[in-house]
């Protein structure tokens, strides 16, 4: 991770570029501004110039908010480095505020001595009230303490767009790229990539796109002529592994690897989703995906969409399903039927905020005990979580090899976090990626339909279509025997111990626990599952580079644990486990392991910053 | 439906299971199954390409009777289950059971958007106006006032008319039928069997223990005749013991009446004809008060339109011819750049 960028700290004199180890920049303005277009072009001409980073968006709940108003503003930040990135950043180096809303709701996370860019074109009377200021803010102390570079940014898009003749509703569209022009030529960033990108993106509006090209280079010049020089920065390519790389999104890097399963297992997926938010993006890149073995079906409901699942799982395709918050909660007596029928099954929760609506654009982890233990009766179900963006591409993988291997419902927790996050990722060789092996049953002979392999204690998948294999499966208990109805006080028994074996037992095929970072044994271990990745990896590395005694792991298994983890535990004096809930995971760990581990618990919606953990070990350390 | 043909034909005796039956003695069920049981060899589709779906109520322990594959699932999801079913395999023949309340309480969302979506599945829908397996409620084809263990004072809902909700559900085949009379139930099974698309057949069936008797006034013998109209595709819609009896349309309400054959100068030719394309009349046939009209029975709507299996396969096949799969391209989609 990068010493964070002090641009406010320069020798203002110097004309000379500053070299730094990296930076944190947020974009933010109106819904209307094109912030995340700015966000991304910045994050793809950064990514070729070799920089390890990890952005974030922040979108308001609201569709179409009114213009200027604070719940309509719309954010985008990316950490970018010459070293290795784990999450986007804490607070903001750069930030980029186009309307007053967009300072009044951002401009408490910018650094101390941070470089303030504004749009003074948008501070009018109407827009500072809309914002909630009486005075203008940059009139008083309240900029105080930032380097404050005011521009009148829409006046100066006019000008450089103004030879095209496009009326000046749409020149005024074309802010965004006047300041990423700028931005660009902060960080020596090259145009190309951006200029190609708004000629393909307009290529049936030349009039959009030549404005639009102004306007960057405009910014650009206004770089170059401006007595600016002095916040001008290099932060040299970082040391990254070999490979090609694109970008990657936590729910784009699922619905990849729904069709990486699809194709690696050679049996088709059938996706049922019902829109909610966040995981939707999923439904919508898989819809793209038909050639790949994928067919979407948009349910009426959650139900539903567990249920096609279900039915197609029944019939011998790969059935999956993803939603979030409520939409998990509905879901619920369905996994019963695929965990009573012993179907393979994944689920793919999106954690958001709740409980109810909640917090639909914001992050959480507190379905943990939900997705271990929420249904009725003894009906357990793997559950596994994806560490990092990149990460839901692997585990998605992994559930869909568990789910067919042990005919069983999988669900994969990632989160709103995630799932809008996005990282680097190198593109893995189709070749190393895990095998997944499926076997359908055919022989009739001395054929039952749970009938159990005495190692994984799975029964066979007998589909329908299958000569020989008549028979009949359901919700009520079945036979041990004949998997026929059974109401039989030893049998439910018998098989409600079968079910929570065959579970327990995948820990046959789950990898070891493994340490991210530190030794396998010592004073302080920081557990952490989920989103949490990133943060706990560098607020452990810095806190070792201060010499503390501290380690990472991080649980991606977590129904079952892998089998090594107790014992893990026991070789440190203290485990330490943050969380975005009350304490979910450490209380799994309690109950499983009798351990003392200590909870640290932030549930506002939004992710742990790095310094909130380092500080937090530090405290813990001392005490 | 495949058209693989059977080379050895299958007879009924194949389609019993070898479980014990355990609705209640004189339950309308037995006779329904056992015409389904009958039927089935008739379809000519390969046995083990056979799947019946259930939810939960008397009516879906249905599949553990019939010697094909079944699921009994859960309460009211049969419809979006049998839809993943045909989705992942479109050579199978889905069928579907459920009851007035699994498919119209609790259910009642899923099989309206079966029914619009026009999926290759057959929907049998016992209505017994009651719940059964739980013991005596009201359920949603109730009679308003019905006085139940759950509604000692009266039912205060009004009731749902299962054949004119499937049609205002655009589907495009509802027919309705009577648990005992074996003609009538075969008949529309093998004409759901072939239609390709949702098939929803309402099938009144008496629950001898909770609301024993509830459709003696037009499905006892002795009753059929005079209050039961056999709607038939072309043919006039009369009914009567006499035969003498039509519909006809009230041309200053636009509404359905019922005129006799040779009085006040009513002849054949004033009687409607049924044209099972026509939704409207379909709606209003279904509707008929009673006793004061007949209850209409047989197919009283079939219109085919695309299905929606053939569609969903249709964009697969299409997406197939256009791109060839190449996982390793797809991973390194969008912008790269290599380190
Ligand atoms: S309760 Fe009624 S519907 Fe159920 S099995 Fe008995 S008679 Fe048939």
């Amino acid at each position: 991770m990068a010493q964070q960028a002090q641009p406010g700290t320069v020798d203002s004199s110097g004309s000379k570029v500053k070299t730094l180890r990296g930076a944190v920049v947020r974009f933010a303005g109106d819904s209307g501004d094109g912030m995340q277009v700015t966000g991304t072009q910045f994050t793809a001409a950064t990514a070729l110039a070799g920089n390890d980073l990890a952005t974030f968006p922040d979108y308001p709940a609201e569709i179409r908010a009114p213009a200027g108003t604070t719940y309509g503003v719309s954010g985008f930040q990316i950490n970018f480095a010459a070293t290795d990135v784990f999450t986007p950043g804490d607070s903001p180096d750069v930030l980029v505020a186009m309307n007053p809303a967009a300072l009044k709701t951002n401009g408490k996370d910018l650094k101390r001595g941070g470089l303030l860019i504004v749009n003074t074109g948008a501070f009018t009377p109407q827009n500072l009230k809309k914002a909630g200021y009486e005075t203008n803010p940059l009139e008083t102390d309240a900029v105080d303490g930032y380097n404050l570079l005011a521009i009148d940014i829409t006046k100066n898009t006019l000008s450089a767009v103004k030879e095209t003749g496009i009326s000046s509703k749409e020149a005024n569209r074309c802010k965004n790229f006047w300041t990423l022009g700028l931005m660009f030529w902060i960080y020596g960033r090259e145009l190309e990539s951006t200029i190609k990108w708004i000629e393909s993106k307009f290529a049936k509006e030349p009039m959009v796109a030549q404005a639009n090209v102004l306007a960057l280079k405009g910014g650009w010049a206004y770089g170059e002529a401006a007595e600016i020089s002095h916040y001008r920065y290099e932060v040299p390519a970082a040391p990254v592994a070999k490979g090609t790389y694109r970008n990657i999104g936590g729910n784009q890097a699922t619905a990849l690897g729904i069709a990486a399963a699809a194709q690696l297992s050679g049996v088709p997926v059938v996706f049922g989703a019902y829109p909610i938010t966040p995981a939707s993006d999923i439904l919508h890149d898989l819809s793209r995906l038909k050639a790949y073995g994928v067919t979407t079906v948009q349910m009426e409901d959650e139900i539903a969409a567990v249920c096609v699942s279900i039915g197609a799982s029944y019939a011998g395709k790969l059935g999956i399903t993803a939603s979030s918050g409520p939409g998990i909660a509905l879901k619920t007596e369905a996994m019963g039927l695929a965990i009573a029928t012993e179907l393979p099954l994944v689920i793919i929760n999106v954690q958001r905020g709740g409980p109810s609506t909640g917090l639909p654009t914001k992050t959480e982890q507190a379905d943990l005990l939900q997705a271990v233990y929420g249904r009725n009766g003894e009906a357990p179900l793997a559950v596994f979580a994806a560490a990092s963006p990149g990460d839901c591409f692997y585990m998605t993988l992994e559930a869909v090899r568990f789910a067919v291997k042990y005919m069983t419902p999988v669900m994969l927790l990632t989160d709103g976090y995630l799932a809008n996050g996005a990282e680097p990722w190198r593109v893995p060789n189709v070749a190393d990626l895990p095998e997944i092996d499926v076997t359908f049953r055919t022989d009739p002979a001395g054929f039952h339909p749970f009938l159990r392999d005495p190692a994984t204690l799975s029964r066979p998948w007998a589909v329908p279509g299958t000569p020989g294999l008549l028979h009949r499966i359901g919700g009520i208990e079945r036979d041990y025997n004949s998997g026929n109805i059974s109401y039989d006080p030893d049998n439910h028994e018998k098989m409600s111990k079968t079910r929570a074996a065959k579970i327990a037992g995948m820990t046959r095929d789950i990898p070891d626990q493994k340490m991210e970072l530190g030794n396998d044994s010592g004073k302080l271990l920081v557990l952490g599952w989920g989103s949490t990745y990133g943060a706990i990896r560098e607020a452990v590395a810095r806190s070792r580079e201060r010499g503390l005694d501290v380690s990472h792991a991080h649980v991606r298994y977590l129904n079952p644990f892998p089998k090594n983890l107790g014992e893990l535990l026991t070789r440190f004096e203290r485990v330490l486990v943050p969380e975005m809930n009350l304490g979910q995971l450490v209380k799994l760990l309690r109950t499983e392991y009798l351990v003392p581990a200590e909870s640290f618990t932030k549930i506002k919606g939004l992710p742990f910053k790095i310094d909130e953990i380092e500080e937090k070990i530090r405290q813990v350390m001392e005490s | 439906m495949s058209n693989i043909v059977e080379t050895t034909k299958l007879t009924k005796k194949d389609f019993e299971s070898d479980q014990d039956v355990r609705w209640c003695p004189g339950c309308g069920d037995y006779s329904i199954l056992a015409n389904v049981q009958k039927v089935m060899p008739e379809l000519g589709v390969p046995h083990e390409n056979v799947v019946w779906v259930s939810g939960i109520g008397c009516s879906s322990r249905f599949p553990y009777y019939m010697n094909t594959y079944g699921f009994h699932t859960i309460h009211g999801r049969a419809p979006a289950i049998a839809m993943g079913v045909k989705i992942a395999n479109p050579e199978l023949s889905v069928w579907v059971v459920t009851g007035d309340g699994d498919g119209l309480s609790i259910g009642g969302n899923h099989l309206m958007h079966a029914l619009r979506r026009n999926i290759d599945i057959k929907i049998l829908m016992f209505n017994n106006r009651i719940y059964g397996l739980t013991k005596g409620q009201y359920s949603p084809t109730s009679e308003f006032g019905k006085q139940t263990k759950s509604a000692p004072t009266g039912a205060p809902d009004y009731p749902v008319d299962p054949a004119s909700f499937a049609i205002g559900c655009s589907a495009t085949f509802v027919a309705r039928a009577v648990d005992t009379d074996a003609k009538l139930l075969n008949d529309i099974l093998l004409r759901a069997a072939k239609h390709a698309g949702t098939a929803f057949m309402e099938i009144y069936q008496n629950c001898v223990v909770f609301n024993d008797g509830a459709f003696d006034g037009f499905a006892d013998k002795t009753q059929k005749d005079e209050h039961q109209l056999r709607a038939i595709h072309g043919q006039p819609l009369i009914f009567g013991a006499q035969k003498n009896k039509g519909l006809r349309i009230d041309s200053r309400t636009l509404g359905l009446e019922v005129a006799t054959i040779g009085e006040g100068g009513v002849t054949e030719k004033d009687i409607l004809v049924h044209d099972e394309t026509n939704s409207t009349l379909a709606y209003m046939l279904a509707r008929m008060p009673f006793p004061q009209f007949p209850v209409a029975v047989g197919v009283l709507y079939a219109k085919e339109r695309p299905s929606y299996d053939e569609t969903v396969l249709e964009q697969v096949a299409a997406a197939k011819a256009k791109t060839k799969p190449d996982l390793q391209k797809l991973l390194a989609s969008g912008n790269t750049w290599t380190v």
